[in-house]
């Protein structure tokens, strides 16, 4: 459940290529928090980084320390597939998977996690699917495969699944990017409704929905080409949007940049 | 006339302009587009660019041209094949006997080559099927990259060996080093058909068995690399949600990979079994031919559709000897689009992921 998370002093690479530089900030638990920056600046490697997906990308690099309530993901000891388990994740564009039954997508994380009692899945199930207000909607059709459902019901889909196996942080990755004005509407009320149990960190490129959903909000920026992106503040998303310490913050929201 | 049908068209939707009657209708959603006032007298032909031309007529020449062959190769057997089953003295479809030797007195039937064929591909089918997807699956998701590049070099170079090459280390390799294994089989297993004692000298290994082996290492290339292809186009987006969820590697390959290259790796296999049933020299020169028919046991000799059109060369001087093997091929030239027919309808059977 909701966990505070504390970035500590973080470097991430690709390679050789240093993606990010020293970034630390801290969420606390039932918080939302928005990264927001010119495309190209880190923020998806930052977030990606927040439950051990980085190191995927092939020659990826880790240095620093990402806390969950204290304890280190980064740790010699930590699985990181264990880490992901308890992390829930979605992306930019709706990704269920495509074979897969309404219900057994939303309960595929647990089966990962070895639960097999049909009673407590079909409970989870409609739990999830109620917390992503799409319960109405697909109660009828939970066996027909998710990808048969709109854009935004799609997305919404995968919420319910990253928060079926009640994740100690939840990470969004531009979710409403590809969605219409409608869809994002919906999301973003979500948000507003997780919030009261889960820590979440959204990326989002569109600043009028950082200032809707979030509680404090990151700005990140590029000095230039090839170098690594910076965290140039973080604070409460009010204070950003009215009065930005930085220069920085003050012309990318204003528009006069990037 | 048409006027009350529109008057009555907003009420029916319930658009406020209902209660307003006939006064609804210019506002109706459907009210009818006026016809352009500017439209021209006499339609002109819309521009076609030469590039545009030439490459519709070339792309449309070579799918009438392949269309036309098969059709043409189709027909040629038919005609070349009728004069002769009408001379044929036994069932053709039925009968396993085979004597083409005097024109005068035809004598063939098909069931026998039938028989063998099937099973040297099945066994070939289902030896290489599992081993492809392994390897396919090994480079695409285990290997490391620097290994995976060369590895499927050398899988695709399996595919350059000459056949007959195949068919030389199959008969003087692998079917004398296949003798302790069929040897085995035939006495803890011979009370099963399939491991009878063949009809042939199980220590030559000129059997079903060996060629059925040497087909599966000859189709291994393409059913590998056809998988290989499909698995690597696997959605990143769907793997990265399977690892997000907390999926180890396998999981990962279970929930998105082979769902997704699915019918890819049935259709590759399909190509396989296509390559099989029709592999002539390799197996021509592994199988010996048996005197008496097939047994059901992977230990008898025979021959192959293929085999034994190859084999007939000295009886081709004659058209009506010539004839029994036409027909012969032209079974062989319908069973495999049989083969390719299945696999369709089982790759449009499995369209998720479009
Ligand atoms: N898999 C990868 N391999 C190498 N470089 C990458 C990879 N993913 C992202 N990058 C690079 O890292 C930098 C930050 O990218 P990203 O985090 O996606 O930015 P943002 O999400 O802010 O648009 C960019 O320069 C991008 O080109
Ligand atoms: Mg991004």
């Amino acid at each position: 459940m909701a966990k505070r998370l504390d970035i500590k002093d973080l470097n991430l690479f690709y390679g050789k290529f240093h993606a990010v530089e020293n970034v630390s900030l801290a969420v606390p638990p039932k918080n939302v928090t928005a990264f927001i920056g010119p495309s190209g600046c880190g923020k998806s490697t930052v977030l990606r980084s927040l439950n051990r997906m980085h190191e995927v990308a092939p020659g990826a690099r880790v240095e620093g320390k990402v806390l969950l309530d204290g304890e280190d993901i980064y740790a010699s000891t930590v699985d990181p597939v264990e880490v992901r388990r308890t992390i829930g994740m979605v992306f930019q564009r709706p990704n269920p998977f495509p074979t897969m039954s309404i219900r057994d997508n939303v309960v595929a994380g647990l089966r990962l996690a070895g639960v097999k009692d049909k009673k407590k899945l079909d409970e989870v199930a409609e739990r999830s699917l109620r917390g992503a207000n799409l319960w109405n909607e697909v109660k009828d059709r939970l066996d027909k495969p998710g990808g048969g459902l709109s854009g935004g019901q799609q997305q919404r889909l995968c919420i319910a699944r990253a928060i079926a196996v009640q994740p100690d942080l939840l990470l969004m990755d531009e979710p409403c990017s590809a969605l219409d004005p409608i869809s994002t509407l919906a999301i973003e009320d979500l948000i507003t409704e997780l919030k009261k149990e889960y820590t979440i960190v959204i990326v989002t490129h569109n600043m009028q929905q950082a200032a809707r959903v979030s509680d404090q909000t990151a700005f990140f920026n590029l000095l230039g080409v090839g170098q690594p992106g910076q965290l140039i503040e973080v604070d409460d998303t009010e204070k950003i949007f009215s009065n930005p310490g930085q220069k920085a913050t003050e012309d990318y929201i204003s528009g006069r940049f990037g | 006339m048409n006027d009350p049908v529109v008057a009555r068209r907003p009420a029916r939707s319930g658009e406020p302009g209902a209660e307003r009657g006939v006064a609804a209708a210019p506002h109706a959603s459907e009210a009818p587009i006026p016809p352009t006032p500017e439209a021209p007298e006499t339609p002109k032909a819309p521009h076609v660019r030469p590039g545009d031309r030439i490459f519709r007529g070339l792309a449309t020449g070579s799918g009438v041209f392949i269309v036309a062959l098969i059709g043409a190769i189709g027909l040629f057997l038919i005609v070349q094949a009728i004069p002769s089953l009408g001379l044929d003295n036994v069932n053709f479809l039925t009968s396993r006997e085979w004597n083409t030797s005097n024109p005068e007195d035809l004598r063939f039937g098909i069931l026998d080559l039938l028989l063998v064929t099937v099973v040297v591909s099945i066994l070939a089918l289902l030896i290489a099927m599992p081993i492809a997807l392994g390897i396919a699956l090994f480079l695409t998701q285990y290997a490391p990259r620097k290994l995976a590049r060369p590895f499927a070099y050398v899988i695709d170079l399996l595919a350059a060996v000459p056949s007959i090459v195949f068919g030389l280390w199959g008969l003087f390799v692998l079917g004398p080093e296949l003798y302790p294994v069929s040897q085995w089989l035939v006495d803890n297993l011979g009370w099963f058909p399939l491991f009878a004692k063949g009809n042939v000298n199980l220590q030559l290994g000129a059997t079903v068995f060996t060629a059925g082996i040497v087909v599966a290492v000859m189709i291994l290339p393409i059913i590998t690399a056809v998988s290989r292809e499909v698995f690597e186009r696997t959605p990143t987006m769907h793997v990265e949600g399977a690892i997000a969820l907390g999926a180890t590697k396998w999981e990962v390959v279970r929930t998105t990979v082979l769902p997704f290259g699915k019918a890819g790796y049935v259709s590759a296999s399909m190509l396989g079994l296509g390559r099989a049933l029709g592999e002539t020299i390799a197996v021509m020169i592994i199988l010996s031919t048996a005197t008496s028919a097939f047994g059901w046991s992977l230990f008898d000799g025979g021959a192959t559709f293929a085999s034994k059109i190859a084999l007939a060369a000295p009886e081709f001087n004659d058209p009506r000897s010539a004839g029994a093997y036409i027909a012969a091929g032209l079974v062989l030239f319908v069973l495999t689009f049989v083969v390719n027919a299945i696999a369709r309808s089982i790759v449009a059977g499995h369209k998720e992921y479009e």
